[in-house]
């Protein structure tokens, strides 16, 4: 009897609803994505176009990590122990590019 | 009377043991955190990618006018522009945004698969597992392609002063890249990208192995003997990180 009930797991029908989200999600990071081309052939290369492109590549990261990989659905102690290093990380990423800058000018 | 002694009942439970704090399960809890050091070693190598990349001289001109060399850091649109089957056409960023294109999609087809295992459908769960371990195969024949194109370089190469293995200034045609020179830009633009998206490429190959575990045990059934498909979703996880990560490997190596 146990076994049986084990052996078939029953379906649960498709939410409409949930499918579509998944699909305008990757249609968004699409969307940024070619946006960010766009923005590389037609700008002039400097700090503007490189915020530009840490912003957009932040929000591309915020639709994966949200849509994707569920995280703001789990605890919110899990979701801050998750998210509260990843923020303290981009910031360092670009603190580091202005030290890079800042060597660049003393080297050269 | 007979709420109060509820609440000190509830509150003797919280010390009495067998709560879940995080609410999720341990295999998932392990999953999150084995990701969050898996951020900081990618995070370790975007910040010494950005400090390396800020602390070199930018090429001043129009992107029209290129030419490589090892003074300055080389514009991305003007090195990654080859396609397979087309020899020597210019085509800017054209092939990493089929390849970005095509993580993109594989990540949807994992969240749809993971979806499905909510349900307990195994044929979708199946049906999509495969379409995400299409994907993943094809981003690595991708990197395969680029990375040869990179090392064997392009057909007139470039001519560069450096320092060789042997320590002797030498003046000389590069062909392609190495570790020691490149005729694409400075010595540490090819060490990047090789360690950079190596390190990426590694990822996804663990990614591959573990999507056709996945695959394998959901088309025979274990998953719906054990009763859920927790493992999907972990490895859905793992997958949609490698995602996350080429995100930022793109921005970093290909945009700026």
């Amino acid at each position: 009897m146990e076994q049986d009930h084990k052996n078939g797991l029953e379906v649960i029908p498709k939410d409409p609803a949930k499918i579509k989200k998944i699909w305008m999600t990757a249609l968004i990071l699409l969307l940024i994505t070619a946006f960010e081309f766009v923005l590389a052939f037609t700008m002039p290369r400097g700090i503007l176009l490189y915020a530009l492109f840490i912003i957009l590549t932040v929000v591309k990261a915020y639709y994966i990590m949200m849509e994707f990989m569920h995280l703001g659905e789990e605890a919110k102690p899990l979701f801050y122990s998750i998210i509260v290093p990843v923020i303290f990380l981009v910031w360092l990423v670009i603190a580091l590019m202005k030290e890079g800058s800042e060597i660049f000018v003393t080297r050269w | 009377m007979s709420s109060t002694a509820i609440e000190i009942n509830s509150k003797r439970g919280v010390w009495g043991g067998g709560n879940e704090p995080l609410k999720a399960s341990y295999g998932k809890l392990m999953m999150w955190f084995f990701l969050l050091s898996d951020i900081f070693t990618f995070g370790a190598f975007l910040i010494t990618y950005g400090a390396i990349r800020m602390s070199y001289p930018s090429y001043e001109g129009t992107s029209a006018e290129f030419v490589s060399s090892n003074e300055y850091w080389p514009i991305p649109e003007m090195i990654f522009d080859a396609l397979p089957f087309v020899h020597g056409v210019h085509f800017p960023l054209v092939f990493v945004g089929l390849m970005t294109f095509i993580l993109i999609t594989s990540s949807v087809t994992m969240v749809l698969a993971v979806e499905a295992g909510h349900r307990y459908d195994k044929s979708d769960v199946v049906k999509w597992l495969l379409w995400t371990l299409l994907g993943g195969i094809t981003f690595l024949s991708c990197q395969a392609w680029e990375w040869s194109h990179f090392i064997h370089g392009t057909d007139g190469g470039t001519i560069l002063e450096y320092v060789n293995t042997l320590n002797r200034v030498v003046s000389e045609t590069v062909f392609g890249a190495n570790l020691v020179v490149n005729e694409y830009g400075p010595a540490a633009f090819a060490q990047l990208f090789f360690v950079i998206t190596g390190f990426h490429g590694f990822h996804v190959t663990l990614g591959v192995v573990l999507l056709f575990l996945a695959f394998y045990q959901a088309a025979v059934g274990v998953y719906e003997q054990r009763g859920h498909y927790e493992m999907v979703e972990k490895i859905g996880l793992y997958w949609h990180f490698v995602d996350l990560v080429w995100v930022f490997v793109f921005t970093f190596f290909y945009l700026i």
